[in-house]
């Protein structure tokens, strides 16, 4: 009798042990990085190291929007992201309406092939086109090769989630003599707000974290806050403090938004996922 | 449109006798102007790019100087280019890893968090963060922490008596070191595919094989695991792709090196593209490339089905 509750105990102790060590990898991490933006440049490179800061010091948060022109980079990586997002639902979400209503499962397929293609290979060739029309330097071809990632993922969001509405309402509003535009503006676009806030949390962390496009294309005033980081490693090898604290706030909005929105998220890439298949 | 929108109407008039079906298909071609913008997008910066890169694979390319027509000879000189050849291998190893590490480690992470605890959703939450987190900064962390001398890493080990390690800094533990980044970032997706998995499983065969006497280790292998394998090989699949096209991460913490150790096709294909301004052979890298990503794609597709076949 006196022993099972023993054995539970010893079970519940072990499987508590596995959470923690599922978990701690990812807390650490972001933990060490919140600990490396906060001291100094002495308690950074300390052997061993320092890991609560004693005391903690912004002067690091300070170096970073003193130096690295870090504002105006903000400003073009809120630019670039709102623009794509914007854009991307403007086009997707009437797409996704459009190729649910039409069960056009092969325009799905284009958009799946689209998400599977390495992001370089589309570098290629829009690099040389906007060399020719003379779009380099500016903002806009980042905007445009964001699309790449923002487009496909609205559409593939809105495609399962206007498949899921029932058909009934917008046809009862069809027999009342509504034209499709209304039926799709008046009684579908409601109904697919939870869709569109997936959809744009999506898009924005996508076009938010990339890297690659921006750190092609970019010129010194157009660097988005990615490339400005990366850069900021390259120029200025061992000073972490710094670093860190650029790293942590490129990273913040996005660490925000999925504390907030962690249903959505989650919604969003398990239906993106499990369709993908 | 108008056209399209009074035809509708008329259908939808006298549609009440017709058959339901007919007229839902009549209805489906009036939402093509729907797509139109989409399409419109998705052929000027999809659709363009795939036909302009195999246009750009025939020829001999050096931006700055000129371009010729040269058929299939930067194919040919791919199939004799070592550096290109090592850059497959090297992939595929670093994509085997970083496949089979997350899918077994996140199967084990949606089977914990599947059941109820105390703080799951914290703890949950915390889990999936690092695969929203913008991947330049984290990969700027882990160098900081690969740091051989000052790093936090080599410290942890030499806690456990465990000599430190080179990390990124030797040939031969730069690629399993990336592999670790690439398992710390992705593993949450998979936990996050086989969850929902697990939330769709029935519970009658629990009960069933609980009365026969199974033990959860049975339990796990023979009822949970074959129901789960369709969200598994989705999961296989989605890593398998993702991990081919690996770029952020390996180009900040290690650009290919030390040497060419952690040159993956895509940082070869970077540097011939953007540093040696090679088009006409990186386009070339770019279609053998998408052809191998769509090639392992389809064979576990099809593997997949076949399967399905076998369970049934």
């Amino acid at each position: 009798m006196k022993a099972r509750p023993i054995r539970r105990w010893l079970h519940d102790l072990a499987f508590g042990l596995s959470v923690i060590a599922l978990v701690s990898p990812a807390a650490l991490v972001f933990l060490w990085m919140l600990s490396l933006a906060l001291k100094t440049e002495i308690d950074n490179v300390a052997f061993p190291p320092v890991f609560i800061p004693n005391p903690p010091t912004l002067d690091n948060f300070r170096a970073v929007f003193e130096r690295n022109d870090f504002l105006n980079q903000t400003l073009n990586s809120v630019i670039v992201s709102f623009s794509a997002t914007g854009i991307a639902l403007l086009v997707g979400v009437p797409a996704g309406y459009g190729i649910a209503k039409m069960r056009a499962h092969k325009a799905a397929v284009l958009i799946l092939i689209a998400r599977i293609t390495p992001g370089l290979s589309y570098l290629i060739p829009l690099f040389l086109l906007f060399q020719w029309i003379g779009l380099t330097g500016t903002i806009w071809p980042i905007v445009i090769t964001h699309l790449v990632l923002t487009v496909p993922i609205a559409v593939w969001v809105m495609i399962g989630f206007f498949e899921g509405l029932p058909a009934e309402l917008e046809e009862a509003a069809l027999v009342d003599g509504a034209t499709i535009w209304q039926a799709f503006r008046h009684v579908a676009l409601p109904l697919a707000r939870p869709g569109i806030t997936v959809a744009t949390i999506l898009a924005f962390i996508f076009s938010w974290n990339n890297f690659i496009f921006a750190m092609v294309l970019a010129g010194r005033e157009t660097r988005t806050l990615p490339v400005a980081v990366n850069n900021m490693l390259t120029f200025e090898q061992i000073s972490w403090g710094p670093l860190s604290a650029a790293a942590l706030l490129v990273t913040l909005p996005v660490v925000v938004l999925t504390l907030v929105a962690q249903k959505q998220i989650v919604a969003g890439l398990t239906q993106g996922g499990v369709k993908g298949g | 449109m108008p056209e399209g929108v009074t035809s509708a109407q008329a259908a939808a008039l006298s549609g009440a006798a017709a058959d339901k079906a007919r007229r839902k298909r009549a209805y489906a071609r009036h939402y093509w102007p729907f797509v139109v913008p989409a399409a419109v997008v998705v052929v000027a910066v999809i659709v363009f790019p795939w036909a302009f890169t195999l246009w750009m694979s025939l020829q001999e390319w050096q931006l700055g100087s000129g371009r010729s027509f040269v058929g299939l000879a930067n194919y040919e000189r791919l199939l004799t280019d070592a550096r290109f050849h090592d850059s497959i291998w090297r992939t595929l190893y670093f994509t085997a890893l970083a496949v089979i590490i997350p899918v077994v480690l996140g199967i084990a992470a949606a089977m914990a968090f599947n059941r109820k605890f105390p703080l799951r959703g914290l703890a949950r939450t915390i889990f999936i963060l690092p695969m929203m987190a913008t991947p330049v900064a984290v990969a700027l962390v882990w160098t900081m922490m690969f740091h051989p001398q000052l790093g936090v890493l080599n410290w942890i080990l030499s806690q456990f008596g465990i000599p430190p390690s080179m990390w990124v800094y030797d040939q031969s533990t730069v690629i399993p070191t990336l592999v670790l980044v690439e398992v710390w970032h992705w593993t949450p997706l998979v936990m996050l595919l086989v969850l929902g998995g697990l939330a769709s499983l029935p519970v009658d065969p629990y009960e069933a094989a609980k009365i026969d006497g199974a033990t959860s280790w049975q339990a796990f292998r023979y009822i949970t695991l074959p129901l789960l394998a369709p969200f598994i090989m989705v999961a296989v699949i989605i890593r398998t792709i993702d991990a081919l096209k690996a770029f952020d991460t390996i180009y900040v913490i290690t650009q290919g090196g030390p040497g060419t150790a952690s040159e993956t096709i895509n940082i070869f294909l970077y540097l011939n593209a953007f540093a040696y301004y090679n088009m006409g052979y990186a386009s070339a890298v770019v279609v053998v490339f998408f052809t191998l990503i769509i090639g392992l794609a389809l064979l576990l597709l099809w593997s997949r089905e076949r399967f399905k076949d076998n369970v049934r």
